[in-house]
C-alpha cells in the first residue's frame, strides 16, 4: 500500500518535473518545479519522516520558488508584456551581458 | 547540441551513481541497532520526546555547527555579490509595476493597477496573516524536542513571514541594522552554549547542563529549546535578510 501510494506521488513528480522542462512559459516552469519539491514533501510524510517534510515544504517549495521569480523579475525589464516573456524562453539559453 | 548531450551525460552518471539506492531499499520492520540506541537515550539521557531534535542538537551537534556556518556563508556570499540600495516611494511603485508585468498581467487596467503596488487582497491578507506566520514560526522552533520541527523549520516559516510582508507592503523599509545584529547575536550565543556545555557538563554542545526536567513538558529537554530557539531566531533572519536583498532593484 505504502509502496503504491510513493509509485503514483513519483509518477507525478516526474509529470511536474517534465511539465518544469517543456512548458513556454518560465513562470510556468518555476511554479512546476516547486510542485515537484511539495509532493516530494508528501512522499516523506508517508515514509514517516515530518521534520524533513516540513523542511522540504519550506525550502524547495515556498522559498526556491519565491527566491526564483524574484530573479526572474530582475531580468527583465518593467513594462514587457507577456508575448516578450514567452518569447524569450529560447533566447533565455544564451547568456547576456 | 552538445551541451544538450553533455547535460544528458551528466544526468545519466548521476541516475547510475543513485540507482543501488533504489534497488536495494526495503523498508526495515525492526530499527537498526544504532538508531534504537539514540530513541531510547534521548529519552533517558537527555529527556526530549523528539528523537531526531535529540539527534540533530546533541549527538551530531557538530553537523548542526557545520550547517549554520554554511549558511551563513552563503548568506555572505549573497551579501557580497549583490548590494542593496536605498529605496524611494517612488522606487517601489516601479518596483510594483515591475512585479505586475512579469506576472503576465496583459490588459490595460491591470497594467494600470499594477503601476499601483500590491492589491487591496494581499495588502489586508499579508497584514492578517505575517503575525501569524511569526507565531507559528517561533512556535515550531520553541516547540522542536517536544514536536516535529524544530530551528531550520521555523527559521524558514519566519522568513516566509517576512516575504509576505514584503509583499504586502512594498514601499516599508526591513531593518537591516536590527536584523543583521539579531542574527550576529544568536550565531555567537549558539557557540556560547557550545562553550557553557564544555565547561559545565560532558563536552561541547552537551545540552545536559541544564535540568532534563519532566519528559514533555516544555521547559524540559535541558538547553535543547534554547538551543534550537537561538538557531531558529538566526536562520530566519539570515533567509529574511537574504530575500530582501534579491528583492529586484534598478540602478540609480
Amino acid at each position: 500500500m505504502t509502496t503504491a501510494i510513493i509509485l503514483v506521488l513519483g509518477a507525478i513528480m516526474v509529470c511536474a518535473a517534465i511539465v518544469a522542462l517543456l512548458h513556454t512559459s518560465l513562470v510556468t516552469s518555476i511554479l512546476s518545479a516547486g510542485a515537484v519539491s511539495l509532493v516530494a514533501s508528501i512522499i516523506y510524510l508517508v515514509l514517516a519522516a515530518p521534520d524533513v517534510a516540513m523542511t522540504e515544504a519550506a525550502i524547495g517549495s515556498a522559498l526556491t520558488t519565491i527566491v526564483f521569480l524574484f530573479a526572474l523579475s530582475r531580468l527583465r525589464e518593467p513594462g514587457r508584456t507577456s508575448d516578450e516573456t514567452t518569447q524569450t524562453r529560447s533566447g533565455e539559453e544564451h547568456p547576456h551581458g | 547540441m552538445a551541451n544538450r548531450l553533455i547535460a544528458l551525460l551528466v544526468v545519466a552518471g548521476l541516475a547510475a551513481m543513485l540507482l543501488p539506492l533504489v534497488i536495494g531499499f526495503t523498508f526495515h520492520e525492526d530499527t537498526p541497532a544504532l538508531g534504537a540506541e539514540y530513541i531510547e537515550r534521548s529519552e533517558t539521557d537527555l529527556g526530549a520526546a523528539n528523537a531526531v531534535t535529540a539527534v540533530v542538537v546533541t549527538y551530531r551537534g557538530l553537523d548542526t555547527l557545520g550547517e549554520v556556518t554554511v549558511l551563513f556563508a552563503a548568506t555572505a556570499g549573497v551579501g557580497f555579490v549583490i548590494t542593496r540600495r536605498r529605496r524611494t516611494p517612488e522606487f517601489a511603485v516601479r518596483e510594483g509595476r515591475s512585479v505586475g508585468a512579469h506576472a503576465g498581467i496583459e490588459s490595460t487596467e491591470a497594467s494600470s493597477l499594477a503601476g499601483q503596488g500590491p492589491s487591496e487582497i494581499l495588502r489586508t491578507a499579508s497584514r492578517f496573516l505575517a503575525p501569524v506566520l511569526f507565531l507559528f514560526g517561533a512556535y515550531i522552533f520553541v516547540h522542536g524536542h517536544l514536536t516535529p520541527g524544530g530551528g531550520f523549520q521555523g527559521g524558514v516559516v519566519i522568513a516566509s513571514a517576512v516575504v509576505l510582508g514584503i509583499f504586502g507592503a512594498p514601499d516599508r523599509q526591513l531593518a537591516h541594522g536590527t536584523m543583521t545584529t539579531i542574527e550576529s547575536l544568536s550565531g555567537a550565543s549558539y557557540v556560547v552554549l557550545g562553550i557553557l556545555g564544555l565547561v559545565l557538563a560532558a563536552g561541547f554542545l552537551d545540552p545536559t547542563f541544564l535540568p532534563a526536567g519532566s519528559f514533555g513538558a516544555l521547559a524540559s529537554a535541558g538547553a535543547i529549546p534554547i538551543i534550537y530557539s537561538v538557531v531558529g531566531i538566526k536562520v530566519g533572519t539570515e533567509l529574511a535578510g537574504v530575500v530582501d536583498r534579491l528583492r529586484s532593484q534598478e540602478q540609480d
